[in-house]
């Protein structure tokens, strides 16, 4: 029953990507470029950045990338979260 | 607890340590130039960690120093944002007053100067560190509590190598 | 469809060749490494979603060493792609330690085993 479900929504799924995959434009020829070519005439004379990845990542959208750095650092306090209740766990064990 | 690799894989750890570290902070400078920037940079110094943490078994008790490095990085990068909410939050108020990486790009194709892009060459910086200390504590952490590092005490010697 | 049209289309198909591996491991798999594994797949494939969204046919990559502002790739999705590709590694470490846990904890690391009560 649980696999046949399972087996469905594979189906269902599969089948909404090629039908996606069918009716996107086509590669190569985006249709709407112009905040991206703002960025690109924008980037060296008001950031003076030659990398434009880098000033839409540290600039543009910083927030983003704030998000992002907050993600990591909390990714790495569950981790270390985690992994030491393991060990104090078993310290206890051993007393 | 603390096993070691052979004398053979600890030296050339401590040869090739030097220029992956080197490699590292060359991405991250180099981050508002060329590809890469503070993430790939990070990623490459924390390689660095794998090596030595899979060659020598061990960082000591380092631990709290790259919590604490971690964190550094983040609020130095936070606070460098913030430094521009006279105007918005994340303003560039370094580029092109000819301050620390204050300078001016030519316009067009340049080679690239590294005295330039502001607030991004300094942002690049910070999260090249806490990303570096980020991923050495996660490394660290799993390899400690997975079991590795207990290998040769339990007399299972799958993971030494013989010199 | 033609056969140009068809080539055209060959990196979105690439795409869903890697989400439905992905899809068809989390779904079909009880080995949680092996979720883990097909989650990780799923990322790669919505990353290159997002970087093929952005590709303009015959241009360069978005950095002024040799290349006009007006001869580059749109910069927007390479820097959404560098997002996505951190805070991927971040939740896949976390998964692991909590595969690590699960491991001490139960014994085991099949879904089945661990869906029991332990005393």
């Amino acid at each position: 029953m649980k696999k046949s479900i399972a087996i469905v929504a594979f189906v269902v799924i599969f089948a909404f990507l090629v039908l996606g995959v069918v009716q996107m434009r086509p590669f190569g020829e985006p249709e709407n470029e112009d905040m991206d070519d703002h960025f690109l005439g924008d980037s060296q004379e008001r950031h003076q950045v030659n990398n434009v990845v880098t000033a839409v990542l540290f600039d543009y959208r910083g927030l983003d990338t704030l998000g992002e750095a907050t993600i990591l650092f909390s990714a790495v306090s569950g981790v270390l979260t985690v992994l030491r209740k393991i060990k104090d766990e078993k310290e206890e064990v051993e007393d | 607890m603390n096993w070691e690799m052979s004398r053979v894989v600890r030296t050339i750890t401590d040869i090739l340590i030097v220029p992956m570290i080197i490699f590292g902070i060359y991405l991250v400078l180099h981050g508002h130039l060329t590809p890469g920037g503070g993430f790939q940079g990070g990623a490459v110094i924390a390689s660095s960690t794998a090596l030595l943490i899979v060659s020598y078994g061990t960082l000591g008790k380092h631990k709290k120093d790259l919590s604490s490095i971690e964190a550094v990085g983040l609020t130095l990068f936070i606070l460098i944002a913030f430094f521009g909410i006279g105007y918005t939050m994340f303003y560039n108020y370094l580029a092109g007053t000819g301050g620390i990486f204050g300078g001016t790009v030519p316009a067009g194709p340049n080679p690239g100067y590294i005295n330039t892009g502001g607030t991004v060459t300094l942002m690049n910086l910070m999260v090249g560190i806490e990303v570096s200390a980020a991923l050495s504590l996660i490394l660290w952490m799993m390899s400690r509590e997975s079991g590795i590092m207990e290998a040769k005490d339990k007399g299972s010697e799958g993971m030494e190598v013989k010199g | 469809m033609s056969w140009d049209a068809f080539f055209m289309t060959m990196p979105y198909l690439a795409v869903v060749i890697l989400l439905s591996i992905g899809l068809y491991t989390v779904l079909f798999k009880k080995n949680l490494i092996k979720i883990i594994m097909g989650i990780a797949i799923m990322q790669n494939g919505a990353n290159l979603f997002l970087v093929s969204l952005a590709y303009r046919d015959g241009y360069y990559a978005p950095i002024f060493t040799s290349a006009e502002s007006t001869d580059m790739v749109m910069p927007t999705a390479h820097a959404l792609t560098l997002t996505s590709i951190v805070i991927g590694l971040a939740t896949t470490a976390l998964m692991l330690s909590f595969t690590i846990m699960i491991k001490r904890h139960y014994g085991s690391i099949n879904t089945e085993d661990v869906r029991r009560c332990k005393e």
